[in-house]
């Protein structure tokens, strides 16, 4: 719609508004006013209780922000929406239970050197689940792509979606058997126990037990080790995609395939490095969330899958930086949409805000206007 | 001008009539047990489901997630007409879903004749235009509909009790398919606008959103008989052979007449090339709404034909993810083809409900779930194209060829409207 010319100044009152898109506008305005009236007006009332809520869903948003790299890498590359990947998110979880209730491998290091202190040896043991688990998914991710997506690379784009549908069911119902993860919940063993702090006129360990003084603002050991591990991860892969070769090769493949492969650059080894690299996240993400909520269930990967991809698109799909703003927000649009407006209606507000986000701008917050590619 | 018979229409329907005839005898003397019929009529569903997602995104290119979100409002709306009628004994329902549609629908048509003289008006704000009218007229809707709901109980009451609550039944679903095809014109509005994959993206979160409303149905939205996430039951089973064939038919005819005239030829060329149909002075987005709305008007009838099957609704059938069967059966059925949609509407039902219930050994139930995505990945390996290819019944043959992503630009659609 836009020219080179210069718009006449708007005359008419008509013209201003139809040029200042004013009854959109207003609309969004009231809608923003609602929310911050109805979040706004009890944050007041109990400033803990809203700081709680803020800290909870940072610790949601860090979570998402793990899955939703995945999806914005895998689409920036391929431009596939690999729906298979909340089910690698799953299956981290429950490697990572295996991993915990089956070996003890959190205990490795203190059955190693009993002398140690038991905080160190469980950190670093946790540490390891978590590797372990980033390790399997990485592994899966690549069987996946290598066995579901490649041989469709050339098909039409409907094929490889239809077929990570089929992967994600696979996963899942296969899952489900019996012998696999069983249809049940299950109780996820947390690899260290649990230590809470308050915050009301400094910080000071809660006694297990005891009740906290009233508004005081809580927090967790699990809190921090989810806060510092998916910040972490964030940079490295920050690290690895603008300062390494594979990183560089890989926004060489996203930007442009068929150069990319006259530049000498192996694309499917791209391709499968860069599936690599989100599921590890992925998987990182599931064994953080199943610390969080220590409840884990075969289909435990199809509500978070979805709500980072909504983050990611949100963000702009394609976009590193904007996947992690985008589970910022979905975490905290979560958290405060159901302690202040609705709990049961979230993750309707949740999509509503998706969707008119995309309305005001089309390709997500920090997502770049789509160039039309040969 | 006097309407030529050819002889493809002439076999397409007399084969059709025959094969109704031929499986409704079957069900009547008893030889397909109310199982196999119920596997039949859910194909009969799924086909017309499929056949407008087909249309939206077969034959208009637009990548649409929220059929089930359409299918689930035609369900839910049209169960809950007629569990009114046939449980509480009253038509309030009707008359107040009627009204309401036709208000909303004057107040659509109007606003959208009064906007289109208006230039450079941006989305949002048409948007919020819309939605002040539409919940003005549903208010209004909702005042006259209670009070005619009074006389036309009466009404139908004086009329005997069959063909009273088939009335009702066949009203209901009519009302679905078109409070769907509406809530898609409102819905499409803005989002049509958005990229191809944006676009379903926003219709996938309609969908959820359609599923959370459903879940908290009776206790946000005072729909008591809907029960929210417990589901909904005592839905009179209404549906039968003969009416699921019946809208399929209607369906499929509507269908093909749409793709033999120019509107269908213009439909077709905003797939082939958004670019280049606006060059040749398509409205493109005039047709992408029609598209749309039609497409969601046929998921709003097969959803209350759905309603109707079981008497049972739950919220969990409308998940997000089932949202993918539509469009599993029409790749599967060869993007814009119609018979290949019927045929792997069919083919999903029998297989998903029939052959993977049935046919698993003992001890190995579980793994129905485990060998169908088995069987997709395969056939999406082998057969990316589709089961049937381009194969189309005479009577259904377009007059463009199918979708081919090889070949962009092959914008042929000279006849659209200047």
């Amino acid at each position: 719609m836009q020219t080179n010319l210069a718009p006449a100044r708007p005359r008419t009152l008509q013209e201003r508004i139809l040029r200042g898109r004013w009854i959109g506008k207003i609309l969004l305005i009231l809608l923003l006013g609602y929310a911050a009236w109805a979040i706004g007006r009890q944050a007041v009332e109990s400033p803990a209780l809203f700081a709680e809520q803020v800290k909870n869903g940072l610790q949601l948003g860090f979570v998402y922000a793990m899955i939703a790299l995945g999806y914005t890498m895998v689409y920036g590359i391929v431009r596939l929406i690999n729906f298979a990947h909340g089910d690698v998110f799953m299956v981290g979880a429950f490697v990572s239970y295996f991993a915990i209730s089956r070996v003890e491998l959190h205990r490795w290091l203190a059955s190693l050197a009993p002398g140690l202190p038991e905080g160190l040896t469980l950190l670093v043991g946790t540490l390891t689940v978590i590797i372990l688990s980033m390790i399997t998914c990485a592994f899966l991710a690549v069987i996946i792509e290598r066995v579901a997506y490649k041989p469709l690379r050339t098909a039409p784009r409907i094929s490889a979606l239809i077929t990570a549908i089929g992967v994600s069911f696979f996963l899942e119902y296969f899952g489900a058997l019996d012998f696999v993860f069983s249809p049940d919940f299950i109780t996820y063993p947390r690899p260290f126990p649990v230590q809470v702090w308050y915050i009301k006129d400094g910080i000071h360990p809660l006694v297990p037990g005891s009740e906290a003084p009233a508004g005081s603002v809580l927090f967790s050991n699990i809190f921090i080790i989810i806060a510092l591990s998916s910040i972490f991860l964030l940079v490295l892969l920050n690290f690895i995609v603008r300062r390494t070769r594979v990183g560089k090769a890989m926004r060489a493949v996203a930007y442009d395939k068929p150069t990319a492969r006259l530049m000498g650059i192996n694309v499917d080894g791209i391709i499968s490095v860069t599936f690599a690299i989100g599921a590890a996240l992925a998987g990182a993400g599931g064994v953080l969330y199943a610390i969080a909520f220590p409840s884990i269930v075969f289909w435990m990967g199809v509500i978070p899958g979805l709500k980072a991809f909504v983050a990611a698109v949100l963000g702009g799909i394609g976009s590193i930086p904007g996947a992690f703003l985008g589970a910022m927000i979905m975490g905290q649009a979560e958290t405060l949409s159901a302690g202040y407006i609705s709990t049961p209606m979230r993750d309707a507000i949740a999509f509503t805000i998706l969707i008119l986000v995309l309305l005001v701008r089309p390709t997500g917050i920090l997502g770049e206007i789509e160039r039309e590619k040969a | 001008m006097a309407r030529k018979v050819n002889r493809s229409s002439v076999l397409f329907f007399g084969g059709a009539l025959l094969l109704f005839a031929v499986i409704q005898t079957l069900i009547s003397v008893g030889i397909l047990t109310d199982y196999y019929s119920n596997i039949l009529r859910i194909g009969a569903v799924m086909a017309i489901v499929s056949l407008g997602l087909n249309l939206i995104y077969g034959f208009n290119g637009q990548f649409s997630l929220g059929q089930w979100g359409f299918y689930a409002i035609g369900a839910y709306a049209a169960a809950d007409l007629t569990y009114r009628w046939s449980k509480l004994h009253t038509a309030n329902g009707v008359t107040v879903l009627l009204m309401v549609a036709l208000f909303v629908g004057l107040a659509l048509w109007g606003l959208g004749r009064l906007l289109s003289r208006v230039r450079g008006l941006d989305i949002l704000s048409a948007f919020g235009l819309y939605l002040v009218a539409v919940a003005a007229a549903t208010y209004l809707g909702v005042r006259v509909g209670g009070t005619l709901a009074e006389p036309v109980t009466g009404l139908l009451n004086a009329l005997p009790p069959k063909l009273a609550s088939q009335l009702v039944f066949f009203f209901a679903v009519l009302l679905a398919g078109v409070v769907a095809a509406e809530v898609a014109y409102l819905f499409g509005l803005p989002v049509l606008t958005l990229g191809s994959d944006y676009f379903g993206i926003a219709t996938l979160g309609f969908t959820i959103i359609v599923k959370v409303l459903l879940d908290n149905s009776d206790t946000m939205f005072g729909f008591e008989e809907m029960k929210g996430a417990r589901g909904m039951i005592g839905i009179p089973r209404e549906t039968t052979w003969f009416w699921v064939f019946l809208f399929l038919m209607l369906v499929v005819v509507v269908t093909r007449n749409l793709l033999h005239s120019s509107e269908g030829r213009a439909v077709i060329s905003v797939r082939e090339d958004e670019i280049a149909a606006k060059a040749m002075g398509i409205d493109v987005a005039r047709y992408k709404n029609l598209a749309f709305v039609l497409g969601s008007l046929f998921a709003g009838l097969a959803g209350a034909l759905y309603a109707h099957i079981n008497g049972f609704l739950h919220p969990d059938n409308f998940n997000f993810i089932r949202s993918f069967d539509p469009m599993i059966i029409i790749v599967f059925g060869g993007l814009g083809s119609v018979t290949g949609t019927i045929a792997a509407a069919f083919g999903w039902a029998i297989l998903l409900e029939g052959v993977l219930r049935l046919f698993l050994p003992a001890g190995f139930e579980t793994w129905r779930f485990v060998v169908y995505p088995l069987l997709l990945l395969i056939m999406m390996l082998l057969r990316p194209a589709g089961l049937l290819g381009s194969f189309e019944l005479p009577f259904l043959k377009r007059v463009l060829p199918p979708l081919k992503a090889s070949t962009p630009g092959a914008a042929e659609a000279k006849g659209g409207p200047a």
